[in-house]
Protein backbone atom coordinates (compact mmCIF):
# COMPACT_ATOMS: atom_id res chain seq x y z
CA UNK A 1 0.00 0.00 0.00
CA UNK A 2 1.27 3.46 -0.83
CA UNK A 3 1.58 6.05 1.91
CA UNK A 4 -1.01 8.80 1.56
CA UNK A 5 -0.35 10.88 4.66
CA UNK A 6 3.09 11.02 6.22
CA UNK A 7 3.47 12.92 9.48
CA UNK A 8 6.97 13.28 10.91
CA UNK A 9 8.10 14.89 14.16
CA UNK A 10 4.96 17.01 14.41
CA UNK A 11 5.12 19.53 17.26
CA UNK A 12 2.46 22.06 18.21
CA UNK A 13 1.89 24.59 20.98
CA UNK A 14 -1.10 26.30 22.53
CA UNK A 15 0.51 29.55 23.58
CA UNK A 16 3.34 28.48 25.89
CA UNK A 17 1.89 25.04 26.42
CA UNK A 18 3.39 22.34 24.23
CA UNK A 19 0.58 19.99 23.16
CA UNK A 20 2.42 17.74 20.69
CA UNK A 21 5.96 16.35 21.04
CA UNK A 22 7.28 15.07 17.72
CA UNK A 23 4.44 12.83 16.61
CA UNK A 24 5.12 10.37 13.76
CA UNK A 25 2.19 8.82 11.95
CA UNK A 26 1.50 7.36 8.54
CA UNK A 27 -1.74 6.58 6.78
CA UNK A 28 -1.71 4.29 3.77
CA UNK A 29 -4.22 4.50 0.94
CA UNK A 30 -7.45 2.76 1.87
CA UNK A 31 -6.38 2.33 5.47
CA UNK A 32 -8.25 3.24 8.65
CA UNK A 33 -6.13 4.40 11.55
CA UNK A 34 -7.44 4.96 15.07
CA UNK A 35 -5.89 7.28 17.63
CA UNK A 36 -6.94 6.61 21.18
CA UNK A 37 -6.08 8.31 24.41
CA UNK A 38 -7.51 10.05 27.42
CA UNK A 39 -8.65 13.68 27.57
CA UNK A 40 -5.75 16.07 27.03
CA UNK A 41 -3.54 13.48 25.33
CA UNK A 42 -3.19 15.75 22.29
CA UNK A 43 -5.47 13.85 19.89
CA UNK A 44 -7.58 16.83 18.93
CA UNK A 45 -4.51 19.06 18.66
CA UNK A 46 -3.02 16.52 16.26
CA UNK A 47 -6.17 16.73 14.09
CA UNK A 48 -6.10 20.51 14.25
CA UNK A 49 -2.42 20.60 13.33
CA UNK A 50 -2.96 18.33 10.32
CA UNK A 51 -5.85 20.47 9.04
CA UNK A 52 -4.00 23.75 9.54
CA UNK A 53 -6.25 25.07 12.31
CA UNK A 54 -3.57 24.72 15.02
CA UNK A 55 -0.13 26.18 14.42
CA UNK A 56 2.64 23.67 13.75
CA UNK A 57 5.91 24.63 15.45
CA UNK A 58 8.09 21.80 14.09
CA UNK A 59 7.88 18.70 11.95
CA UNK A 60 6.09 18.06 8.68
CA UNK A 61 2.88 16.79 7.14
CA UNK A 62 3.13 15.30 3.65
CA UNK A 63 0.02 14.48 1.64
CA UNK A 64 0.68 12.21 -1.35
CA UNK A 65 4.25 13.49 -1.48
CA UNK A 66 3.36 17.19 -1.19
CA UNK A 67 4.44 19.18 1.85
CA UNK A 68 1.28 20.73 3.29
CA UNK A 69 2.74 21.77 6.66
CA UNK A 70 1.68 25.31 7.63
CA UNK A 71 -0.58 25.81 4.63
CA UNK A 72 -3.73 27.79 5.54
CA UNK A 73 -6.64 25.54 6.54
CA UNK A 74 -8.69 26.16 3.36
CA UNK A 75 -5.70 25.16 1.19
CA UNK A 76 -5.22 21.92 3.09
CA UNK A 77 -8.92 21.18 2.77
CA UNK A 78 -8.94 21.73 -0.98
CA UNK A 79 -6.02 19.30 -1.29
CA UNK A 80 -8.25 16.55 0.02
CA UNK A 81 -8.26 16.42 3.82
CA UNK A 82 -11.72 16.84 5.33
CA UNK A 83 -12.47 16.91 9.03
CA UNK A 84 -15.44 16.00 11.18
CA UNK A 85 -14.62 18.31 14.08
CA UNK A 86 -15.08 17.49 17.72
CA UNK A 87 -18.53 18.62 18.85
CA UNK A 88 -19.80 18.44 15.23
CA UNK A 89 -19.74 22.23 14.75
CA UNK A 90 -22.72 22.39 12.40
CA UNK A 91 -23.59 25.85 11.09
CA UNK A 92 -26.69 26.96 13.04
CA UNK A 93 -27.89 29.35 10.31
CA UNK A 94 -27.88 26.59 7.70
CA UNK A 95 -30.45 23.85 7.15
CA UNK A 96 -29.40 20.20 7.16
CA UNK A 97 -29.17 20.20 3.38
CA UNK A 98 -27.25 23.49 3.30
CA UNK A 99 -24.81 22.12 5.86
CA UNK A 100 -24.16 19.24 3.48
CA UNK A 101 -23.89 21.52 0.45
CA UNK A 102 -21.39 23.82 2.14
CA UNK A 103 -19.13 20.78 2.48
CA UNK A 104 -18.89 20.81 -1.31
CA UNK A 105 -17.90 24.50 -1.37
CA UNK A 106 -14.33 23.64 -2.41
CA UNK A 107 -15.13 20.35 -4.09
CA UNK A 108 -12.56 19.14 -6.58
CA UNK A 109 -13.79 17.46 -9.75
CA UNK A 110 -16.30 14.65 -9.71
CA UNK A 111 -16.04 12.15 -6.92
CA UNK A 112 -18.19 9.41 -5.53
CA UNK A 113 -20.03 11.50 -2.95
CA UNK A 114 -23.00 13.59 -3.98
CA UNK A 115 -25.92 14.97 -2.01
CA UNK A 116 -28.02 11.98 -3.09
CA UNK A 117 -25.39 9.44 -2.02
CA UNK A 118 -24.89 11.08 1.38
CA UNK A 119 -28.66 11.11 1.85
CA UNK A 120 -28.77 7.43 0.93
CA UNK A 121 -25.99 6.68 3.40
CA UNK A 122 -27.93 8.46 6.17
CA UNK A 123 -31.61 8.50 5.05
CA UNK A 124 -32.68 10.65 8.02
CA UNK A 125 -30.74 13.55 6.48
CA UNK A 126 -33.06 13.53 3.49
CA UNK A 127 -36.17 13.35 5.65
CA UNK A 128 -35.04 16.30 7.76
CA UNK A 129 -33.25 18.26 5.06
CA UNK A 130 -35.16 21.51 5.65
CA UNK A 131 -34.66 21.54 9.43
CA UNK A 132 -31.95 23.73 10.91
CA UNK A 133 -28.86 21.56 11.38
CA UNK A 134 -28.80 22.23 15.09
CA UNK A 135 -32.44 21.14 15.59
CA UNK A 136 -31.42 17.49 15.15
CA UNK A 137 -30.45 14.98 17.83
CA UNK A 138 -26.76 14.53 18.63
CA UNK A 139 -26.46 11.37 16.56
CA UNK A 140 -28.21 12.91 13.58
CA UNK A 141 -25.99 15.99 13.86
CA UNK A 142 -22.97 13.69 13.77
CA UNK A 143 -24.32 12.17 10.55
CA UNK A 144 -24.65 15.67 9.07
CA UNK A 145 -21.06 16.45 10.09
CA UNK A 146 -19.78 13.25 8.46
CA UNK A 147 -21.88 13.84 5.34
CA UNK A 148 -20.65 17.45 5.17
CA UNK A 149 -17.04 16.26 5.23
CA UNK A 150 -17.71 13.60 2.57
CA UNK A 151 -19.28 16.14 0.21
CA UNK A 152 -15.80 17.43 -0.68
CA UNK A 153 -14.78 13.93 -1.77
CA UNK A 154 -11.74 13.86 0.48
CA UNK A 155 -8.87 11.45 0.09
CA UNK A 156 -8.40 11.61 3.87
CA UNK A 157 -11.28 11.86 6.35
CA UNK A 158 -10.44 12.89 9.91
CA UNK A 159 -13.08 12.05 12.51
CA UNK A 160 -12.61 13.65 15.90
CA UNK A 161 -14.50 11.97 18.77
CA UNK A 162 -17.45 10.67 16.79
CA UNK A 163 -18.89 8.81 19.75
CA UNK A 164 -18.64 11.63 22.28
CA UNK A 165 -21.92 12.03 24.16
CA UNK A 166 -23.82 9.53 22.02
CA UNK A 167 -25.71 6.39 23.05
CA UNK A 168 -24.04 3.07 22.13
CA UNK A 169 -26.79 2.14 19.68
CA UNK A 170 -26.30 5.45 17.83
CA UNK A 171 -22.53 5.02 17.79
CA UNK A 172 -23.01 1.62 16.19
CA UNK A 173 -25.30 3.11 13.56
CA UNK A 174 -22.74 5.78 12.70
CA UNK A 175 -19.83 3.37 12.45
CA UNK A 176 -21.98 1.12 10.23
CA UNK A 177 -21.39 3.73 7.51
CA UNK A 178 -17.62 3.22 7.58
CA UNK A 179 -17.38 0.27 5.16
CA UNK A 180 -19.12 2.34 2.48
CA UNK A 181 -16.88 5.34 3.17
CA UNK A 182 -13.81 3.13 2.84
CA UNK A 183 -15.21 1.57 -0.32
CA UNK A 184 -15.50 5.06 -1.86
CA UNK A 185 -11.71 5.23 -1.70
CA UNK A 186 -11.34 7.46 1.33
CA UNK A 187 -8.70 6.73 3.96
CA UNK A 188 -9.76 7.47 7.51
CA UNK A 189 -8.24 8.60 10.79
CA UNK A 190 -10.56 8.30 13.77
CA UNK A 191 -9.85 9.81 17.14
CA UNK A 192 -11.67 7.92 19.87
CA UNK A 193 -11.93 7.65 23.60
CA UNK A 194 -14.01 4.51 23.07
CA UNK A 195 -11.23 1.90 22.80
CA UNK A 196 -13.52 -0.97 21.82
CA UNK A 197 -14.97 0.99 18.90
CA UNK A 198 -11.51 2.08 17.77
CA UNK A 199 -10.18 -1.49 17.79
CA UNK A 200 -13.15 -2.72 15.75
CA UNK A 201 -12.80 -0.27 12.84
CA UNK A 202 -9.06 0.32 12.63
CA UNK A 203 -6.30 -1.39 10.66
CA UNK A 204 -3.76 0.38 12.86
CA UNK A 205 -4.11 1.82 16.35
CA UNK A 206 -1.97 4.50 17.97
CA UNK A 207 -2.21 5.31 21.63
CA UNK A 208 -1.45 8.90 22.67
CA UNK A 209 -0.50 10.26 26.05
CA UNK A 210 0.74 13.72 26.98
CA UNK A 211 1.36 14.74 23.39
CA UNK A 212 3.28 11.61 22.35
CA UNK A 213 2.40 8.33 20.68
CA UNK A 214 3.19 5.72 23.30
CA UNK A 215 1.98 2.57 21.59
CA UNK A 216 1.27 1.56 17.99
CA UNK A 217 0.24 -1.63 16.28
CA UNK A 218 -2.46 -3.71 14.64
CA UNK A 219 -5.46 -4.30 16.87
CA UNK A 220 -4.85 -8.06 16.84
CA UNK A 221 -1.26 -7.61 18.01
CA UNK A 222 -2.03 -5.34 20.95
CA UNK A 223 -2.98 -6.83 24.28
CA UNK A 224 -5.66 -5.19 26.39
CA UNK A 225 -3.08 -4.67 29.14
CA UNK A 226 -0.65 -2.92 26.84
CA UNK A 227 -3.38 -0.59 25.63
CA UNK A 228 -4.51 0.16 29.16
CA UNK A 229 -0.94 0.96 30.17
CA UNK A 230 -0.52 3.30 27.22
CA UNK A 231 -3.93 4.87 27.80
CA UNK A 232 -3.64 5.53 31.51
CA UNK A 233 0.14 5.80 31.73
CA UNK A 234 0.48 3.18 34.45
CA UNK A 235 2.62 0.09 34.22
CA UNK A 236 1.40 -3.26 35.43
CA UNK A 237 3.27 -4.76 38.31
CA UNK B 1 -56.18 62.89 4.62
CA UNK B 2 -53.34 64.99 5.91
CA UNK B 3 -52.22 62.16 8.17
CA UNK B 4 -52.32 59.58 5.39
CA UNK B 5 -50.27 61.87 3.20
CA UNK B 6 -47.74 62.41 5.97
CA UNK B 7 -47.41 58.69 6.66
CA UNK B 8 -47.05 57.91 2.96
CA UNK B 9 -44.27 60.49 2.61
CA UNK B 10 -42.63 59.05 5.74
CA UNK B 11 -42.87 55.53 4.36
CA UNK B 12 -41.12 56.57 1.16
CA UNK B 13 -38.47 58.53 3.09
CA UNK B 14 -37.90 55.31 5.06
CA UNK B 15 -36.87 53.67 1.80
CA UNK B 16 -33.97 56.11 1.54
CA UNK B 17 -32.86 55.35 5.10
CA UNK B 18 -33.15 51.63 4.41
CA UNK B 19 -30.83 52.10 1.42
CA UNK B 20 -28.34 53.95 3.67
CA UNK B 21 -28.54 51.07 6.13
CA UNK B 22 -28.71 47.91 3.99
CA UNK B 23 -24.98 47.78 3.26
CA UNK B 24 -24.16 48.44 6.90
CA UNK B 25 -26.54 45.67 7.96
CA UNK B 26 -25.02 43.20 5.50
CA UNK B 27 -21.46 43.86 6.65
CA UNK B 28 -22.39 43.75 10.31
CA UNK B 29 -24.35 40.53 9.83
CA UNK B 30 -21.47 38.73 8.14
CA UNK B 31 -18.36 39.94 9.95
CA UNK B 32 -19.58 41.87 13.02
CA UNK B 33 -17.80 44.91 11.63
CA UNK B 34 -19.24 48.30 12.50
CA UNK B 35 -18.17 50.49 9.61
CA UNK B 36 -18.08 54.09 10.86
CA UNK B 37 -17.10 55.26 7.38
CA UNK B 38 -20.26 53.90 5.74
CA UNK B 39 -21.93 57.33 5.57
CA UNK B 40 -18.83 58.90 4.05
CA UNK B 41 -18.56 56.06 1.54
CA UNK B 42 -22.13 56.87 0.44
CA UNK B 43 -21.08 60.52 -0.06
CA UNK B 44 -17.99 59.32 -1.93
CA UNK B 45 -20.34 57.33 -4.17
CA UNK B 46 -22.39 60.47 -4.80
CA UNK B 47 -19.27 62.38 -5.86
CA UNK B 48 -18.24 59.48 -8.09
CA UNK B 49 -21.64 59.58 -9.84
CA UNK B 50 -21.32 63.38 -10.10
CA UNK B 51 -17.88 63.06 -11.67
CA UNK B 52 -19.15 60.55 -14.21
CA UNK B 53 -22.20 62.65 -15.14
CA UNK B 54 -20.03 65.76 -15.48
CA UNK B 55 -17.43 64.01 -17.62
CA UNK B 56 -19.81 62.08 -19.89
CA UNK B 57 -23.08 63.95 -19.73
CA UNK B 58 -24.83 60.71 -18.75
CA UNK B 59 -28.00 60.71 -16.67
CA UNK B 60 -27.23 59.78 -13.02
CA UNK B 61 -29.38 56.65 -13.42
CA UNK B 62 -26.98 55.45 -16.11
CA UNK B 63 -23.86 56.79 -14.39
CA UNK B 64 -24.64 54.62 -11.38
CA UNK B 65 -24.12 51.57 -13.59
CA UNK B 66 -20.53 52.71 -14.15
CA UNK B 67 -20.00 53.79 -10.56
CA UNK B 68 -21.24 50.55 -8.99
CA UNK B 69 -18.42 48.29 -10.26
CA UNK B 70 -15.84 50.90 -9.23
CA UNK B 71 -17.33 51.02 -5.73
CA UNK B 72 -17.39 47.20 -5.58
CA UNK B 73 -13.68 47.22 -6.39
CA UNK B 74 -13.06 49.89 -3.76
CA UNK B 75 -14.92 47.83 -1.15
CA UNK B 76 -12.99 44.71 -2.07
CA UNK B 77 -9.70 46.63 -1.89
CA UNK B 78 -10.51 48.31 1.45
CA UNK B 79 -11.51 45.02 3.04
CA UNK B 80 -8.55 43.06 1.70
CA UNK B 81 -5.82 45.59 2.43
CA UNK B 82 -7.16 47.46 5.44
CA UNK B 83 -10.13 46.04 7.33
CA UNK B 84 -9.17 42.33 7.24
CA UNK B 85 -5.97 43.26 9.03
CA UNK B 86 -7.79 44.67 12.04
CA UNK B 87 -10.73 42.26 12.32
CA UNK B 88 -10.42 39.98 15.31
CA UNK B 89 -11.67 39.24 18.79
CA UNK B 90 -11.15 42.87 19.81
CA UNK B 91 -13.85 45.19 18.41
CA UNK B 92 -11.92 48.42 19.06
CA UNK B 93 -9.32 48.33 16.23
CA UNK B 94 -11.89 48.13 13.39
CA UNK B 95 -13.85 50.98 15.00
CA UNK B 96 -10.74 53.16 15.15
CA UNK B 97 -9.69 52.30 11.61
CA UNK B 98 -13.11 53.00 10.10
CA UNK B 99 -13.33 56.23 12.11
CA UNK B 100 -9.98 57.24 10.64
CA UNK B 101 -11.18 56.24 7.19
CA UNK B 102 -14.21 58.47 7.68
CA UNK B 103 -11.97 61.47 8.42
CA UNK B 104 -9.72 60.65 5.46
CA UNK B 105 -12.64 60.41 3.02
CA UNK B 106 -14.21 63.66 4.24
CA UNK B 107 -10.97 65.57 3.88
CA UNK B 108 -10.09 64.03 0.54
CA UNK B 109 -13.52 65.02 -0.80
CA UNK B 110 -13.10 68.49 0.67
CA UNK B 111 -9.78 69.07 -1.06
CA UNK B 112 -10.97 67.44 -4.29
CA UNK B 113 -14.44 68.97 -4.61
CA UNK B 114 -14.45 71.90 -2.12
CA UNK B 115 -17.14 72.46 0.51
CA UNK B 116 -19.69 73.68 -2.06
CA UNK B 117 -23.02 71.88 -2.09
CA UNK B 118 -23.57 69.65 -5.08
CA UNK B 119 -26.59 67.95 -6.56
CA UNK B 120 -27.15 65.22 -9.11
CA UNK B 121 -29.48 66.39 -11.86
CA UNK B 122 -31.85 63.62 -12.91
CA UNK B 123 -33.89 65.76 -15.28
CA UNK B 124 -37.65 66.24 -15.44
CA UNK B 125 -38.34 63.06 -13.46
CA UNK B 126 -37.45 64.99 -10.29
CA UNK B 127 -40.62 67.10 -10.50
CA UNK B 128 -43.01 64.37 -11.63
CA UNK B 129 -45.63 62.88 -9.37
CA UNK B 130 -48.33 60.24 -9.42
CA UNK B 131 -51.88 61.01 -8.27
CA UNK B 132 -53.20 57.99 -6.38
CA UNK B 133 -56.51 59.60 -5.44
CA UNK B 134 -55.96 59.75 -1.69
CA UNK B 135 -52.39 60.96 -1.91
CA UNK B 136 -50.09 62.34 -4.52
CA UNK B 137 -46.59 60.89 -4.42
CA UNK B 138 -43.41 62.05 -6.12
CA UNK B 139 -41.92 59.73 -8.72
CA UNK B 140 -38.44 60.02 -7.17
CA UNK B 141 -39.56 59.05 -3.64
CA UNK B 142 -41.52 56.15 -5.14
CA UNK B 143 -38.47 55.02 -7.10
CA UNK B 144 -36.35 55.33 -3.97
CA UNK B 145 -38.70 53.13 -1.99
CA UNK B 146 -39.05 50.60 -4.80
CA UNK B 147 -35.27 50.43 -5.06
CA UNK B 148 -34.95 49.85 -1.31
CA UNK B 149 -37.42 46.96 -1.47
CA UNK B 150 -35.66 45.58 -4.54
CA UNK B 151 -32.22 45.85 -2.89
CA UNK B 152 -33.37 44.14 0.31
CA UNK B 153 -35.14 41.44 -1.72
CA UNK B 154 -32.06 40.87 -3.90
CA UNK B 155 -29.70 40.74 -0.91
CA UNK B 156 -32.01 38.23 0.77
CA UNK B 157 -32.07 36.08 -2.34
CA UNK B 158 -28.28 36.09 -2.45
CA UNK B 159 -28.10 35.39 1.28
CA UNK B 160 -30.58 32.50 1.39
CA UNK B 161 -30.63 31.04 -2.13
CA UNK B 162 -27.06 31.02 -3.44
CA UNK B 163 -23.80 29.22 -2.71
CA UNK B 164 -22.22 32.61 -1.94
CA UNK B 165 -24.97 33.31 0.60
CA UNK B 166 -24.38 29.93 2.21
CA UNK B 167 -20.72 30.80 2.55
CA UNK B 168 -21.69 34.20 4.01
CA UNK B 169 -23.87 32.57 6.66
CA UNK B 170 -21.42 29.78 7.45
CA UNK B 171 -18.56 32.27 7.86
CA UNK B 172 -20.75 34.44 10.07
CA UNK B 173 -21.63 31.40 12.23
CA UNK B 174 -18.17 29.95 12.72
CA UNK B 175 -15.05 31.13 10.91
CA UNK B 176 -12.81 28.25 11.97
CA UNK B 177 -15.21 25.54 10.82
CA UNK B 178 -15.89 27.50 7.63
CA UNK B 179 -12.18 27.26 6.84
CA UNK B 180 -12.43 23.48 7.26
CA UNK B 181 -14.97 23.63 4.41
CA UNK B 182 -12.37 25.30 2.20
CA UNK B 183 -13.93 28.74 2.64
CA UNK B 184 -11.51 31.69 2.85
CA UNK B 185 -13.18 34.13 5.28
CA UNK B 186 -11.04 37.04 4.07
CA UNK B 187 -12.32 36.61 0.51
CA UNK B 188 -15.89 36.27 1.76
CA UNK B 189 -15.51 39.52 3.72
CA UNK B 190 -14.02 41.32 0.70
CA UNK B 191 -16.97 40.28 -1.47
CA UNK B 192 -19.43 41.33 1.26
CA UNK B 193 -17.90 44.80 1.58
CA UNK B 194 -17.87 45.09 -2.22
CA UNK B 195 -21.59 44.34 -2.32
CA UNK B 196 -22.21 46.77 0.58
CA UNK B 197 -20.57 49.56 -1.42
CA UNK B 198 -22.65 48.73 -4.48
CA UNK B 199 -25.71 49.24 -2.27
CA UNK B 200 -24.11 52.43 -0.95
CA UNK B 201 -23.80 53.64 -4.56
CA UNK B 202 -27.52 53.08 -5.11
CA UNK B 203 -28.17 55.00 -1.88
CA UNK B 204 -25.88 57.76 -3.16
CA UNK B 205 -27.89 58.06 -6.38
CA UNK B 206 -31.10 58.84 -4.48
CA UNK B 207 -29.35 60.93 -1.84
CA UNK B 208 -27.77 63.09 -4.51
CA UNK B 209 -30.82 63.48 -6.74
CA UNK B 210 -33.12 64.22 -3.82
CA UNK B 211 -31.13 66.87 -1.96
CA UNK B 212 -27.88 68.74 -1.88
CA UNK B 213 -24.79 67.07 -0.53
CA UNK B 214 -21.32 68.20 0.52
CA UNK B 215 -18.31 66.33 1.95
CA UNK B 216 -19.36 66.78 5.59
CA UNK B 217 -22.81 65.15 5.67
CA UNK B 218 -21.74 61.49 5.81
CA UNK B 219 -21.78 61.00 9.59
CA UNK B 220 -25.42 62.17 9.85
CA UNK B 221 -26.45 59.60 7.19
CA UNK B 222 -24.52 57.00 9.20
CA UNK B 223 -26.55 57.82 12.29
CA UNK B 224 -29.88 57.20 10.48
CA UNK B 225 -28.45 54.01 9.04
CA UNK B 226 -27.38 52.79 12.48
CA UNK B 227 -30.78 53.50 13.93
CA UNK B 228 -32.50 51.65 11.08
CA UNK B 229 -30.25 48.61 11.54
CA UNK B 230 -30.74 48.51 15.30
CA UNK B 231 -34.50 49.08 15.19
CA UNK B 232 -34.84 46.26 12.68
CA UNK B 233 -32.71 43.84 14.67
CA UNK B 234 -29.05 43.18 13.98
CA UNK B 235 -28.44 41.03 10.92
CA UNK B 236 -32.00 41.07 9.56
CA UNK B 237 -32.24 42.79 6.16
CA UNK B 238 -36.05 43.03 6.09
CA UNK B 239 -35.78 44.33 9.65
CA UNK B 240 -33.46 47.04 8.38
CA UNK B 241 -36.09 48.07 5.83
CA UNK B 242 -38.68 48.16 8.61
CA UNK B 243 -36.26 50.20 10.74
CA UNK B 244 -35.79 52.71 7.94
CA UNK B 245 -39.56 53.03 7.59
CA UNK B 246 -40.01 53.57 11.34
CA UNK B 247 -37.51 56.45 11.28
CA UNK B 248 -38.91 57.88 8.06
CA UNK B 249 -42.48 57.87 9.37
CA UNK B 250 -41.49 59.31 12.75
CA UNK B 251 -39.61 62.12 11.02
CA UNK B 252 -42.54 62.86 8.72
CA UNK B 253 -44.97 62.90 11.64
CA UNK B 254 -42.68 65.12 13.70
CA UNK B 255 -42.21 67.51 10.81
CA UNK B 256 -45.97 67.76 10.23
CA UNK B 257 -46.41 68.97 13.79
CA UNK B 258 -43.45 71.31 13.74
CA UNK B 259 -40.71 71.31 11.08
CA UNK B 260 -38.08 71.69 13.81
CA UNK B 261 -39.06 68.34 15.23
CA UNK B 262 -38.31 66.27 12.14
CA UNK B 263 -34.85 64.97 13.09
CA UNK B 264 -35.63 64.73 16.79
CA UNK B 265 -38.76 62.61 16.21
CA UNK B 266 -36.72 60.01 14.34
CA UNK B 267 -34.29 59.71 17.24
CA UNK B 268 -37.15 59.54 19.76
CA UNK B 269 -38.80 56.72 17.79
CA UNK B 270 -35.45 54.91 17.92
CA UNK B 271 -35.26 55.22 21.70
CA UNK B 272 -38.89 54.11 22.15
CA UNK B 273 -38.39 50.99 20.01
CA UNK B 274 -35.25 50.11 21.98
CA UNK B 275 -37.09 50.56 25.28
CA UNK B 276 -39.86 48.18 24.20
CA UNK B 277 -37.75 45.71 22.20
CA UNK B 278 -34.08 46.01 23.15
CA UNK B 279 -33.01 43.52 20.46
CA UNK B 280 -34.94 45.26 17.72
CA UNK B 281 -38.09 44.27 15.85
CA UNK B 282 -36.78 41.19 14.04
CA UNK B 283 -33.71 39.84 15.87
CA UNK B 284 -31.99 36.79 14.41
CA UNK B 285 -32.67 33.69 16.46
CA UNK B 286 -29.07 32.58 16.93
CA UNK B 287 -27.20 35.64 18.11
Amino acid sequence: MTTLLDIAGLTAHYGDFQALFGVDLTLAEGETVAIIGANGAGKTTLMRAITGVAKVTAGSVMLAGEDITRLPAPDIMTRGIAMVPEGRRLFPSLSVEENLLIGAHARRGNGYWTLERVQTLFPILKERRHNPGTALSGGQQQMVAIGRALMSNPSVLLCDELSLGLAPVIIKEIYAAFPQIKASGTSIIVVEQDIGQALRVADHVHCMMEGRITLSGRPADLSRDAIHDAYFGVSHA
Amino acid sequence: MMLIDTLAQGLLLGGLYALFAAGLSLVFGIMRLVNLAHGDLIILGAYLILTITTATGLNPFLAVLLAAPVMFGLGWFLQTHLLNRVLGADILPPLLVTFGLSVVIQNALLSGFSADSQKLAAGTIEAQSVDLGIVTLGVMPLLTFASAVAVVFALNQVFYRTALGRAFRATSDDQTTAQLMGIRPQNIFAIATGIALVVATIAALYLGTRANFDPSIGPARLLYAFEAVIIGGLGSLWGTLAGGIVIGMAQALGASINPEWQILSGHIAFVIVLLIRPRGLFPRAND
